[in-house]
């Protein structure tokens, strides 16, 4: 069962060559079977969801089905799910039940999907390899050796291996679409405003967007499909109609112009992944594409203007974290500093902690205009950048990291490194536009990944783009072996 | 040396909506703890803000009653400090580009001279939650029922001279609060709150004294004692060779005293930036203009126009328009008697010291408008003497009867009108007095206007009050010389 797509297992289960009960219990099976070793999951939730495939079931039963009722998905543990464990990945919320459901998840639940469990993360998704998360590090099912990437490791390692059809993600610097091509996942990170934020755990407000992650991009588009709209409840979710995804997958990509940013593509870049670049754009020309070269002269600032504006906006985010009224408290405390510096102290690890000091000093009196203003004057640079490469091309091509995984442990003493890591994929954020990950080959073993960027609201487009490419590659079907 | 004494104020206006500024909860006062607060109140993770509507049409309200710029963009900032009735660690408010931008407001001071009060800039913010320190044995208790209550913070420019022009200031904008009907005006409950920022500096002298900040006052009587308190520290201060320290200090009403409560270097650095989860406010002019239409008669206007329609003096009209429930009250007797002299001389006179009396509100008061305007008609008529009325108004006050009519019936009040039936009467009181008579009629011019008034009193009392007072004297004088 696990060998099918979204797409296929939705076929399946509405013509009842399988029940919901079936599969739900064949990916808890596989789930024991191999997340010892793969530790994608942090929650495993079993009876809710033998309880919710038996409701899907009915449903179906009833005629009352949907797309995606009875599918059993994983989310992204920041995802807030009412009475279950939503930790961030972080001791701080080690204690934490959510008290009510996020909206993502709940429109999930009303298009009945089962939740199979919550997926490993970078903590509080500060990250790029799921090392930070303070339930260890997520293996790469393509090699155990390696990440999985970051921060929602556990979801792609999960979709990956085939511990979930399909998961839940979010983007806030690239940690759906890096972790999607570092497993050979397709992984899309909507416009931000597609989806709403209430009851995602924030990292930094302005740039955190939730997204699915699958095995193509048939299935992301039956995901968003759910995920997408607006909510009274999120004030900067937008109030924009919400197209039919998987109407438009069949599009002819004849004429569409396809951009190449010239600075994405210059030293750095791994020889594997720019000559795995290079066969996409010649199966997109195939296709009738029109290829041409670009410029983001901007995209060398994105890295220092993110890690300025992501942390500002965390140390402010994370400061409710305080030992007070949920989450960590330490034993105790002797008064209420003592309460704040050690409960803040020993909940948070070190990652989240260099980001707070970063963020908060940023923030300064004194340093606010040299770091957080100047930043902000970078991202609206970068943001014009992008709108006028939209002027002459539908999308932009590009690969979604320098490298494919790297080794667990390789990097996690060089934050630098590893924050150059999100070199690609950062932009996007800033921007605030779509893009997707998509797999594009392979080097060692391991998976190439590349991302195609488009403008505002551009879901259905991108879509159409990525599913077009796969309807004539078959990296995307590839598993990993033993999986 | 002269010192001259330079003031600005803080106001926190409660500003009354039903739900909170950024969820739904409820902002009744006085609930059980923590009943009243949302997963975004409790700063559960995972929550947004949504900005509330009326928070933002109070705060233009206020904008254009004291005349000042509106932001047509404004936006929302997060103040980040962590205090443990601080849920999200950070307070919602605006630094940078506020609601209501530069305006100006005309006080009224003891002396009847007008005074104008810059306004620098009021802003929208949410207000924290509360600790309790009592009842939970060296623990400290947290009721976030109050969290995410909005607060209009209305900041005055340095333009206050005095304790007393501070308080005027502060009274005109509780009234102004209070006709605009954004915000309730309690301040027993919080509802109002004022800091006030005092430096004194010597006469003459162009700049600033350094300030303190005297936090959370809550009364008006406070205000005034606290910046005496705090001006009179100020200059014994720097009198004595020493120099005022910038700090924020609590005003302990109890000893009266302010003390130190942070220095300038102690101050926090709140690290203030747009708070990200909410859009910048765009304001449309056509939104405002409506805004302006709902807005009521302001105080300043209704006073002119108890001047210039009623003819009142400045004094009576500011007393009566100070607020608006009272004067609601004034016009409603005005127009059933058609006196606003009479009118204003019962509201302000017996009504005023009987509310005081029994500590009520006007809107309790136990005589209605109708049924004072009533009783003032019958003084017009010349029912009852002016006398009477004042028996009346407590019989009405006393629940004695539905009308003065119906009291001045029952009791048999009814003004003694008949010429010949007061004769009579004053002709048992002369006979009754007859050696006073003798006397009065030996005395000369000076000592007759002496006496005449024991006459009067006779006569008066023999009546029970209820003759005619103009009546008695012209026939007693008649009857006297007669």
């Amino acid at each position: 069962m696990h060998e099918k797509t979204l797409a296929e297992l939705s076929q399946a289960l509405r013509s009842k060559a399988i029940s919901s009960v079936e599969l739900t219990q064949h990916y808890l099976k596989r789930i024991e079977q191999f997340d010892g070793a793969l530790n994608s999951y942090i929650t495993v939730t079993p009876e809710l969801a033998l309880e919710q495939a038996r409701t899907a079931d009915a449903r179906i039963a009833a005629g009352d089905a949907g797309p995606l009722t009875g599918i059993a998905l994983a989310h992204k543990d920041l995802f807030c799910t009412q009475g279950v464990r939503t930790s961030c990945g972080s001791k701080m919320l080690d204690n934490f039940i959510a008290p009510y459901e996020s909206t993502v998840t709940q429109r999930f639940i009303d298009a009945g999907t089962v939740m199979l469990g919550k997926t490993n993360m970078d903590e509080f998704a500060m990250g790029s390899s799921n090392e930070s998360s303070f339930y260890g590090p997520v293996r790469n099912p393509w090699n155990s050796e390696h990440v999985p990437g970051g921060s929602s490791g556990g979801s792609a390692a999960a979709v990956a291996a085939r511990l979930c059809a399909a998961a839940t993600g979010t983007d806030t610097g690239g940690s759906i679409r890096q972790p999607a091509g570092f497993t050979a996942l397709t992984g899309l990170k909507p416009t931000y405003g597609r989806v709403s934020r209430w009851g995602m755990i924030a990292y930094a407000s302005s740039l955190d967007q939730g997204g699915p992650m699958a095995r193509n991009a048939e299935d992301c588009a039956l995901l968003l499909q759910a995920m997408a709209g607006f909510d009274p409840k999120d004030s900067t979710s937008v109030d924009a109609p919400v197209p039919d995804y998987s109407a438009s997958l069949n599009d002819s990509l004849k004429g569409l112009r396809i951009g190449l940013p010239k600075e994405y593509f210059s030293a750095g870049l791994d020889s594997a992944t720019a000559a795995a670049i290079e066969a996409a754009v010649k199966q997109f020309q195939a296709l009738g594409a029109e290829i041409k070269e670009i410029s983001l002269p901007n995209a060398e600032l994105a890295i220092p203007a993110y890690y300025v504006i992501a942390p500002a906006e965390a140390s402010s985010n994370l400061s409710r974290f305080d030992g007070v009224r949920f989450g960590y408290r330490c034993d105790n405390p002797a008064d209420l500093t003592d309460l704040y510096t050690r409960s803040r102290g020993e909940g948070f690890g070190a990652e989240v902690k260099r980001r707070i000091l970063v963020g908060t000093y940023a923030l300064s009196a004194g340093y606010y205009d040299a770091y957080y203003l100047k930043a902000q004057k970078i991202r609206r640079l970068i943001k014009n950048d992008f709108m006028a490469a939209y002027e002459q091309v539908d999308a932009i091509l590009c690969p979604t990291s320098p490298t494919p995984a790297f080794r667990i442990g390789e990097k996690i003493d060089d934050p630098v490194s590893l924050y150059l890591t999100d070199i690609y994929t950062i932009t996007a954020n800033l921007a605030g536009v779509p893009g997707i990950a998509l797999p594009a080959g392979f080097a060692n073993g391991l998976p190439i990944g590349m991302q195609l960027l488009g403008p505002y609201f551009s879901e259905a487009r991108l879509l159409n783009i990525a599913h077009q490419y796969q309807q004539h590659t078959d990296w995307h079907t590839r598993a990993p072996a033993g999986y | 040396m002269q010192w001259e004494i330079v003031i600005g104020l803080e106001i926190h206006a409660q500003l009354t909506t039903a739900s909170k500024i950024f969820s739904g909860s409820a902002t009744t006062f006085g609930a059980e703890p923590n009943t009243q607060a949302s997963l975004v109140d409790l700063g559960m993770p995972g929550s947004l803000p949504v900005l509330n509507a009326q928070a933002v049409k109070n705060a233009i309200k206020f904008g254009l009653a004291v005349d000042a710029e509106i932001g047509m963009t404004n936006v929302f900032a997060r103040k980040n400090y962590f205090y443990p009735d601080l849920p999200k660690g950070y307070q919602i408010s605006q630094m940078e580009l506020p609601i209501v931008g530069k305006g100006h407001l005309d006080i009224t001071l003891e002396d009847g001279t007008v005074k104008r009060v810059g306004i620098t800039r009021a802003h929208l913010e949410e207000d924290a939650g509360k600790s309790l320190h009592e009842d939970f044995h060296g623990m400290t208790g947290i009721d976030l029922n109050r969290a995410g209550t909005p607060l209009l913070e209305i900041v005055s420019e340095p333009d206050m001279r005095s304790a007393k022009e501070a308080v005027a200031y502060a009274k005109t904008i509780h009234s102004l609060v209070r006709y605009l009907g954004i915000c309730d005006g309690n301040m027993a409950e919080g509802s109002l709150r004022c800091d006030c920022n005092v430096s004194v500096r010597p006469k003459g002298q162009a700049e600033f004294g350094t300030r303190c900040e005297i936090k959370n006052v809550n009364s008006f009587r406070f205000i005034e004692k606290a910046i005496n308190h705090e001006v009179q520290r100020q200059i014994e201060l720097i009198e004595d060779g020493g120099t005022v320290v910038q700090e924020t200090r609590l005003y302990d009403p109890n000893k009266d005293v302010t003390r130190s409560m942070r220095s300038k270097e102690e101050a926090n650095d709140y690290r203030y930036f747009p708070d990200p989860d909410l859009l910048p406010v765009v304001i449309e002019p056509a939104f405002i203009e409506s805004v302006r239409g709902e807005l009521p008669e302001l105080p300043a206007q209704k006073r002119e126009r108890f001047e210039s329609q009623f003819g009142l003096s400045a004094y009576d009209a500011s007393v009566l328009s100070a607020q608006r429930e009272l004067a609601d009250y004034f016009e409603q007797v005005q127009q059933s008697c058609g006196d606003a002299k009479l009118a204003a001389n019962w509201v302000m006179g017996e009504l005023s010291s009987l509310l005081n009396k029994a500590d009520l509100e006007i809107e309790q008061s136990p005589v209605s408008a109708t049924q004072l305007g009533g009783l003032i008609q019958r003084i017009q008529d010349n029912t009852i003497s002016g006398k009477i009325a004042k028996m009346v108004f407590e019989a009405l006050a006393n629940g004695e009867g539905d009308s003065a009519d119906a009291i001045i019936e029952a009791k048999g009040l009814k003004q003694v009108t008949d010429s010949g039936a007061i004769e009579a009467m004053l002709d048992e009181v002369l006979a009754a007095n007859a050696a006073q008579v003798e006397q009065y009629r030996a005395s000369d011019e000076a000592k007759r206007g002496k006496m005449f008034g024991f006459f009067v009193g006779q006569a008066m009392k023999a009546s029970k009050g209820k003759a005619n007072p103009q009546q008695v004297n012209e026939l007693l004088k008649k009857k006297l010389e007669g």
